[in-house]
């Protein structure tokens, strides 16, 4: 009875404060004791939903990309083939993929970086100003953020028209394209990610601020600390879980940026100048029919993001927070 | 020294912040209102060089095309089927979930947490590929089942982990009241926790609604042949074109599909706040 109703109880928490927890008396078949099967009922739902179409996908992915895995085996009846490492080995020897590798980390970093400082940098802004232009400033950030990626593309992608578009016309670049040159290609899909991401950083990172002890940042104002010493010092540290959660989701998400490319560049941009990782593993897979390179190149960012989540629980476990 | 007497110090810095950040906010909502204003720009108007950031004569013929392509409406419904389907169950699944791993101790329990943490981290994009052949064999391609099923269990991961700080923020003591009072688990988990959390499932919903909305990618792949279960995505790159894009199309059926996700985050936005707050802070 005792170990039962203690069992739902955090360990740090129990009998910590107030009066130890009781067991209701005279109730044999109180809930409690029922709790044995009741955590996996309550997450039967989700782990049904989890193996069927998490799980089981992953492995059917691993399993395609060791075989051969073409239009012929999809529809044309021909056997599969174990192929072993052969996928593998075609990608590792191709060019285009560690190009594709290099321009991922590269475009995703970038977007990281721009993504967190721009969101940071307005987080603080916004504990600085009254609540109208605070309002407003919210309200847009939160209209960037609610903007479907697909309709975001398209909106970006029209704004900077080499013939319609009001960008160009501002700036005097004529009719330069920026989608024609690699470098102008990423820099236009960066903007829109920046655009769209930021808001998550900025509101996450202001929740977290607003918890700060208001006390705690008087004091160091006026110790004489300047803005930049007190974010650095004061905020930064305090904030330090929060800005971990925001930089783990920014690099899952700009690590997997998918649509901004797949519209704003068309596919890939000229001669797949423009391909991601994600990008480039569809077209292998549904452009050309070669499902089995695109399972690879799918198991290749699974195992690149997994080591990324390692490193997370590590700095989550140093902080010893209890999961 | 008073917060008055600090703020009176700081002021003229912090007209500047303020300048700065309505223009901040302008530039940030700029794209929106040109898409708006494109839209409702009459055919002339938007192909025109000149740019203009208004218009004199704004028109509705844009929209018309928009709702008179084919079926337009029904791809809004489906769209609107496939993302409400998935908050909802979504967030019952996971309230259930994360009542279970935070309200009780059990083997695995941590595992668990992990395994869920992890899962936020796996790239669905990937997963598309056996995802279209387990779709493709189980007859479910072209169904709206396709898109439900994914984006439902996609958004678990995070909502569980979201979910977790509000269920835990319920005090222990009301839970034991409750029994004590003669409660069984069941009243106890629908009538008292879940009003309680239900705050951080409104938070929690945003995300799912959002990325089930936007879905473009299983969209694509796993709608090819019957249009009559395609969703919004797919109407708006009708008016794409070879030759030359109906930008006053394009602009129009996007503002048709950022409108709901607009106006459901003015709804939960001061939840989304507090809420993104609260999860982050345990």
């Amino acid at each position: 009875m005792t170990a039962n109703t203690t069992a739902h109880k955090a360990p740090g928490r129990a009998g910590a404060g107030g009066p130890p927890a009781r067991a209701p008396r005279g109730r044999p078949a109180s809930p409690a004791r029922r709790s044995g099967w009741t955590p996996w009922l309550y997450l039967l739902p989700a782990l049904v939903l989890l193996g069927g179409l998490l799980v089981y996908p992953i492995y059917q992915l691993g399993l395609i990309s060791f075989l051969e895995y073409t239009q012929a085996q999809v529809s044309g009846g021909e056997p599969t083939t174990f192929q072993g490492f052969g996928n593998y080995a075609t990608l590792f020897n191709d060019s285009q993929f560690w190009q594709v590798l290099l321009a991922t980390v590269l475009f995703a970093t970038a977007c990281v970086l721009a993504t967190l400082f721009v969101g940071c940098a307005l987080a603080v802004l916004l504990t600085r100003i009254r609540a109208l232009p605070r309002l407003a400033l919210m309200m847009a950030a939160l209209g960037a953020w609610a903007t479907p990626a697909i309709t975001g593309s398209t909106v970006w992608v029209f704004l900077f028209d080499p013939d319609f578009g009001p960008v160009n016309k501002v700036l005097g670049l004529g009719d330069f394209s920026w989608t024609y040159g690699r470098y102008s290609a990423f820099a236009l899909v960066l903007l829109e990610v920046l655009w769209c991401s930021f808001p998550f950083v900025m509101v996450t990172v202001y929740a977290g601020i607003r918890t700060v002890p208001t006390e705690v940042l008087e004091a160091a104002s006026l110790d004489g600390a300047s803005q930049w010493r007190i974010w650095r010092s004061v905020m930064a540290p305090m904030l330090r879980p929060i800005l971990i959660v925001v930089t783990i989701q920014s690099i899952i998400w700009d690590f997997k940026v998918f649509t901004q490319i797949y519209v704003m560049t068309n596919g890939g941009g000229i001669a797949g100048q423009n391909l991601v990782l994600n990008v480039y593993a569809y077209q292998k897979a549904f452009a050309s029919s070669q499902y089995s390179l695109g399972s690879a190149i799918g198991v290749v960012m699974l195992v690149i993001l997994l080591a990324v989540t390692l490193v997370y629980l590590r700095l989550v476990r140093r902080q010893g927070e209890e999961l | 020294m008073s917060a008055r007497a600090l703020l009176r110090v700081r002021r003229p810095g912090r007209l500047a912040a303020e300048a700065a950040a309505l223009v901040i906010a302008a530039a940030v909502a700029f794209p929106l209102y040109w898409m708006v204003l494109s839209a409702l720009k009459p055919a002339g108007e938007i192909q025109s060089t000149e740019a203009r950031p208004w218009t004199l004569a704004p028109s509705l013929d844009s929209f018309r095309r928009v709702f008179e392509q084919q079926e337009f409406g029904r791809y809004f419904l489906n769209s609107l089927l496939v993302a409400g389907t998935v908050v909802i169950a979504s967030a019952l699944i996971a309230f259930l979930a994360a009542t279970a791993v935070t309200r009780f101790r059990f083997k695995f329990r941590t595992t668990l947490l992990i395994m869920f943490l992890v899962a936020q981290m796996v790239p669905v994009e990937a997963l598309t590929i056996p995802l279209f052949f387990m779709m493709r064999d189980f007859g479910q391609l072209n169904t709206l089942g396709s898109l439900i099923l994914p984006h439902l269990a996609f958004s678990l991961p995070f909502a569980i982990w979201m979910l977790r700080g509000f269920v835990k923020a319920v005090p222990e003591a009301l839970e034991e009241a409750a029994y004590i009072d003669g409660a069984s688990r069941t009243r106890f988990l629908w009538q008292i926790l879940f009003p309680l959390v239900f705050p951080g499932l409104v938070a929690t919903s945003v995300f799912s609604f959002i990325s089930t909305w936007n879905d473009f990618l299983f969209a694509k792949s796993f709608i090819i042949s019957d249009t009559s279960q395609s969703t919004l995505p797919m109407a708006l790159l009708v008016f794409f074109k070879p030759d030359e894009n109906d930008w006053g199309g394009i602009m129009a059926a996007s503002t048709v599909m950022t409108i709901p996700v607009l106006v459901f985050f003015v709804l939960v936005q001061r939840r989304l706040v507090s809420g993104l707050g609260g999860a982050v802070k345990d």
